[in-house]
């Protein structure tokens, strides 16, 4: 199986094609809706007043999100006497709820990966085609697994989004998940809704 | 009236954390249908090998632990103020715990309580008096959200699909919503199906049929026939684990019926993602027995 190391490089990204599984080593970032919505309307479309840390938060996002990765993920977090946090539960959460943020999100930020699960629209794989990046599928619901990944959490902003909300700065080791969205405008998802359409129709045609 | 909370507490490890046997089997027999090497397979081997990690760690089985359902029967006499009460206790040590994840968030001001108690209504909980000399049973299922988004209602007749007001008309919304559900709900997914009622009640019942064990089948063979023939139908769809493609979309399908208004003829489907969880524990005197 292919291993990528994070930071990932434009032509690391172009060699991976759908259906590829991979295994990720390096920093991510989690964030899902709030996080989009709010890194949208501050830092790219720009409705919205900067607030509180906001700025410091950007600048340290820049950082960590060039050549880096989103991961859809609201986790199960603990935090030991020491204060320090550890996840016991990160499965991916549906990602086409992102479907109106993330190419943009993709572009400014220059992410060259998106994890959740249930696959993305057309303006995301448009997305991908352009920064260029991919979308990586997550076993839905292999929290514990997954959280076995997660060697380390480095840090969390915006906590005030709640914690399944907040985005986490984690180190993973080995974190699995199978390309199904590439920087070509492959998409596994797009393939198999229209196969199954197909049939769902020969199936509706036949008599009760 | 003995105090349960600490009982409650452990009930909800065990949902949260312990797959129910039934659905782990079902997984088991899927994976086998699998062509070696292929993404859907690899999808069921990781849910297995978190399944058994969840349970030895008592880790939740899946970060979203849901909307927290439960339904109480509790023999006349008893208190549903303290029990509720209790409930919520253990709810919110059980967070604490990590056992469950903070999960509800004001959807007017947008917080997230922390503590996975919102109003009245989360946890939702169900009451039910049953004879005095009757256990206090409690059954609790975690409901993700991931697969309540796939769930849809349908008003019949439906003219794009040509769905009539029939149990013919029922098959054909039933398998457009595993058709538009994708992988999104985290397939394999059991379905639950009501059909009747008004639109509360009939998303209701959609999710109450869901606490039955796999393979429990309507009482009215027709009905029977219809669960058995959407299973197997929606498995035609060729959707497979978390959407990869493959021959395991669905693993069970429950249909149950409502009285109706003469006007209206709702079909109301609920999606349970693999991660089913449901359980139930029953308090006969000092005695806790959970399933
Ligand atoms: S749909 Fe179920 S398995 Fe998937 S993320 Fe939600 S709760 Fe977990």
């Amino acid at each position: 199986m292919k291993t990528i190391h994070l930071p990932a490089s434009d032509e690391v990204i172009r060699e991976l094609r759908v259906g590829e599984p991979v295994l990720l080593n390096g920093v991510m970032v989690t964030g899902r809706d709030a996080a989009h919505k709010w890194m949208v309307e501050t830092f790219i479309k720009k409705t919205r007043e900067p607030k509180g840390d906001d700025l410091q938060v950007y600048e340290e996002l820049k950082k960590l999100l060039n050549g880096g990765i989103i991961y859809h993920c609201g986790p199960v977090v603990s935090r030991d006497e020491n204060g320090e946090y550890r996840f016991l539960a990160a499965g991916p959460t549906t990602s086409i709820r992102e479907e109106p943020y993330q190419a943009d999100v993709m572009k400014h930020f220059n992410v060259k990966g998106v994890i959740g699960k249930g696959g993305m629209g057309a303006k995301t794989l448009k997305g991908c085609q352009e920064t260029p990046g991919v979308y990586l599928h997550a076993i839905g619901g292999a929290a514990s697994y997954i959280a076995q990944s997660v060697t380390k959490v480095l840090g969390v902003f915006k906590l005030e989004f709640g914690v399944p909300e907040a985005l986490w700065v984690i180190e993973v080791k080995d974190f699995p998940a199978v390309v199904t969205m590439d920087s070509h405008g492959g998409s596994q998802h797009a393939a198999i809704d229209e196969a199954s359409k197909k049939v769902l129709e020969e199936l509706l045609a036949k008599p009760y | 009236m003995r105090d349960l909370t600490n009982e409650i507490v452990e009930f909800i490890r065990r949902t949260s954390t312990d797959l129910p046997k039934d659905v782990e089997e079902r997984l088991r027999a899927a994976v086998e249908k699998e062509a070696p090497g292929s993404a859907a397979r690899g999808a069921l081997e990781t849910i297995l090998k978190n399944v058994e990690l969840s349970r030895q760690n008592s880790t939740p089985i899946c970060q979203d632990t849901g909307t927290p359902i439960f339904y109480v029967r509790y023999p006349e006499g008893w208190s549903t103020r303290k029990l509720r009460q209790m409930i919520r206790d253990a709810m919110e040590i059980a967070t604490q715990k990590s056992y469950m994840r903070p999960n509800a968030v004001d959807a007017i001001y947008d917080k997230n309580t922390g503590n996975n108690l919102g109003g009245d209504d989360f946890p939702y909980i169900h009451f039910e008096e049953v004879d005095a000399d009757e256990p206090l049973t409690i059954e609790l299922m975690l409901k993700g959200g991931g697969c309540e988004n796939v769930g849809v209602q349908y008003s019949l007749p439906d003219n794009t699909l040509g769905a009539g007001r029939d149990l013919a008309g029922v098959r054909k919304v039933v398998l457009d919503a595993v058709q538009k559900a994708q992988g999104q709900g985290c397939a394999p997914g059991i379905l639950g199906v009501a059909i009747g009622g008004d639109r509360g009640s009939s998303y209701i019942k959609s999710k109450e049929i869901l606490f039955g064990k796999i393979g429990e089948r309507n009482p009215d063979p027709e009905v029977a026939a219809l669960e058995e023939r959407l299973t197997q139908e929606a498995n035609q769809l060729g959707i497979g684990p978390m959407g990869f493609g493959g021959q395991t979309t669905v693993i069970d399908t429950k249909i149950t019926g409502l009285h109706r208004l003469p006007a209206s003829y709702f079909v109301s489907v609920s999606y349970m993602c693999w991660a089913y969880r449901r359980r139930k524990m029953v308090v006969k005197g000092e005695e806790v027995i959970y399933d």
